[in-house]
């Protein structure tokens, strides 16, 4: 199994916890983490159940539940807000005929804010998975959606 | 005025990730002086150098350096704090990116000086790309023997891990990282004993920002005196700035202290996007204060941000013209903090959720008097109660703002939408 395998990776010590989660998260298809994955992490490190969800629950990267295959977050920063012509939300809204915090129909996006990922220069930014996109306009933001459609 | 470019100059001019373009551009010159001088020497040239942290709060980093060498609880710690989370702040990003070697040689420099032996570099979680070459640069700085064991075939060992943290602003709080670090809720401890005593595993650590450790392989190179003649005399070297907002050209600068915000925002950044008029300039990031107009010509120094009770050194600027609101900037800034308050102190957590809903109310017009000296007294009590520097400086804006934009506030008193 996937966790098993990221789970000999790490020695089973405390401090190993975010490191694990932040890999499997990563690893795993839909990019979250269940209450059996918890309990299986916490056997492993000999820590509580409780101890695991405290740390999933404090940090905003760590999903409880099931997400869209692509999560696109906006920069709520004041540099990017100041530096838009256009509301990024808004638009993104309307294209993919969600709200924030929500997620498309056929799973394939959800879409949330996220705190400054210092691309203040490039304003406004977003991200999407792991990769930047910078100096939106609305046009951009249609192009870049229909990437996604397209091929991933 | 122009860039005074000492920790950017390999900026954009060297491939990040190759050991021998940092070697061909004076890379691991001072880490090779350090390792024939004294320790203590080493620290003793830091001092000269006055050099002062630049995550913000300005700490003399010789005391903290002095403070773990005497430490006899080993093994010891240094930790890079790369946790960059404040709005408008990249410069740490720039200097991960651009060059990555100059933070490990100052991180190594400062574990020969200290006795530490374990190093650790946390990385925000959103700075992916940052951490895949931080960890190519680590790869390679060990293969050639810069990194781990007998370091340089000296008798010195070092190394250094990268911890992601997992989007949380709160983790760039020493205590909170350290928190962090151990695997839990980054949720910061009760000082003292301070990080030299009790670090991270309960060990003797020294935290520090990223541009500070890449200042240490300057100071052993040109010599502490020699670097203390930059800037002004109470605050020396070079800072980074990271300049953002309704400026034409935005991105991260060099200059010696002692520089007015003005000249940054003109010479440097070429004024204001379709020459607008600037209705104010937030410093530091969204725990500083914002200024008006008015006040540009104030320097670029330690001194003159402690005015504002903040730790805006940072080197944040973000120019907001005026086309926009001041509540609608102070709202976003409130939320963000009410957002990242890590719950575990009553002013903190509590404290934000109150400064939004009566931020919300000048926004709306819907203001009393009242409601002015609830704003004003609130923003005070959580800058002197909150346990850690995010409760203590997030009202900074607020309090700033009352100062500077008082009649902004009165007006949304005297004229309410809903007469």
């Amino acid at each position: 199994m996937l966790l098993d395998k990221i789970l000999e990776k790490y020695p089973q010590q405390e401090d190993s916890l975010l490191e694990i989660l932040l890999a499997f998260q990563d690893a795993k298809i839909n990019h979250f983490i269940s209450e059996d994955e918890v309990r299986q992490i916490a056997s492993y490190l000999h820590i509580s159940e409780a101890k695991v969800c405290s740390v999933l629950s404090f940090y905003t990267f760590f999903r409880t539940e099931n997400k869209g295959k692509h999560v696109i977050q906006v920069c709520g920063g004041v540099p990017c807000h100041v530096e838009s012509d256009f509301n990024v939300a808004k638009t993104l809204e309307k294209e993919l005929g969600i709200k924030v915090n929500e997620t498309t129909e056929n799973q394939q996006f959800t879409l949330e804010y996220t705190s400054c990922i210092g691309l203040c220069d490039e304003a406004p930014a977003m991200r999407i998975d792991d990769k930047v996109y910078t100096k939106l306009t609305p046009n951009k933001i249609k192009a870049i959606l229909a990437e996604y459609r397209v091929y991933m | 005025m122009k860039e005074t470019k000492i920790i950017s100059r390999r900026f954009d001019r060297i491939n990040p990730v190759s050991l021998d373009d940092y070697l061909k551009t004076e890379g691991y010159t001072g880490l090779t002086k350090a390792l024939k001088m004294e320790r203590i020497s080493i620290i003793e040239e830091v001092e000269a150098s006055y050099l002062r942290g630049r995550g913000g709060a300005g700490f003399p980093t010789h005391i903290k350096m002095m403070g773990l060498a005497k430490e006899t609880n080993l093994p010891k710690y240094i930790i890079c704090n790369a946790d960059e989370g404040e709005p408008g702040n990249f410069k740490d990003k720039a200097l991960l990116e651009k060059d990555p070697f100059a933070v490990i040689e100052g991180m190594t420099i400062m574990a020969y000086a200290t006795g530490a032996t374990h190093g650790f570099i946390y990385i925000r979680g959103e700075y992916q790309e940052a951490m895949s070459i931080m960890h190519e640069c680590l790869k390679k700085a060990r293969e050639e023997g810069y990194l781990g064991k007998g370091i340089r075939n000296t008798k010195f060992d070092f190394d250094i891990q990268i911890r992601s943290g997992a989007g949380s602003y709160v983790c760039g709080e020493e205590f909170a990282l350290i928190e962090s670090i151990e695997g839990k809720p980054g949720r910061t401890r009760v000082k003292p004993p301070f990080p030299t005593e009790k670090g991270v595993f309960d060990k003797p650590t020294v935290i520090n920002n990223v541009e500070t450790f890449a200042n240490l392989p300057v100071i052993i190179n040109v010599g502490g005196k020699e670097y203390a003649k930059m800037g002004t005399p109470t605050s020396t070297g070079t800072k980074l700035l990271s300049l953002s907002g309704n400026v034409k050209k935005p991105g991260v600068y060099e200059i010696e202290f002692g520089v007015s915000i003005r000249d940054v925002i003109f010479d440097l950044g070429g004024g204001v996007k379709n020459d607008r008029k600037i209705k104010m300039v937030q410093l530091g990031g969204a725990c500083g204060p914002v200024i008006p107009e008015y006040m540009l010509d104030m320097m670029i120094d330690y001194e003159r941000f402690e005015e504002f009770e903040s730790k805006t050194g940072s080197g944040a600027i973000i120019v907001i013209d005026d086309r926009f609101d001041l509540f609608d900037i102070l709202l976003k800034t409130v939320h963000f903090f009410e957002h990242e308050s890590c719950g575990k102190c009553v002013p903190c957590r509590e404290g934000h959720t109150q400064l939004e809903l009566l931020i919300r109310k000048f926004n709306k017009k819907e203001a009393t008097t009242k409601d002015l000296d609830s704003l004003e007294s609130l923003a005070r009590v959580m800058h002197q109660t909150s346990l850690c520097g995010l409760g203590q400086t997030s009202p900074t804006s607020i309090i700033a703002s009352l100062r500077f934009f008082r009649d902004e506030y009165i007006d949304r008193i005297d004229h309410p939408s809903n007469l």
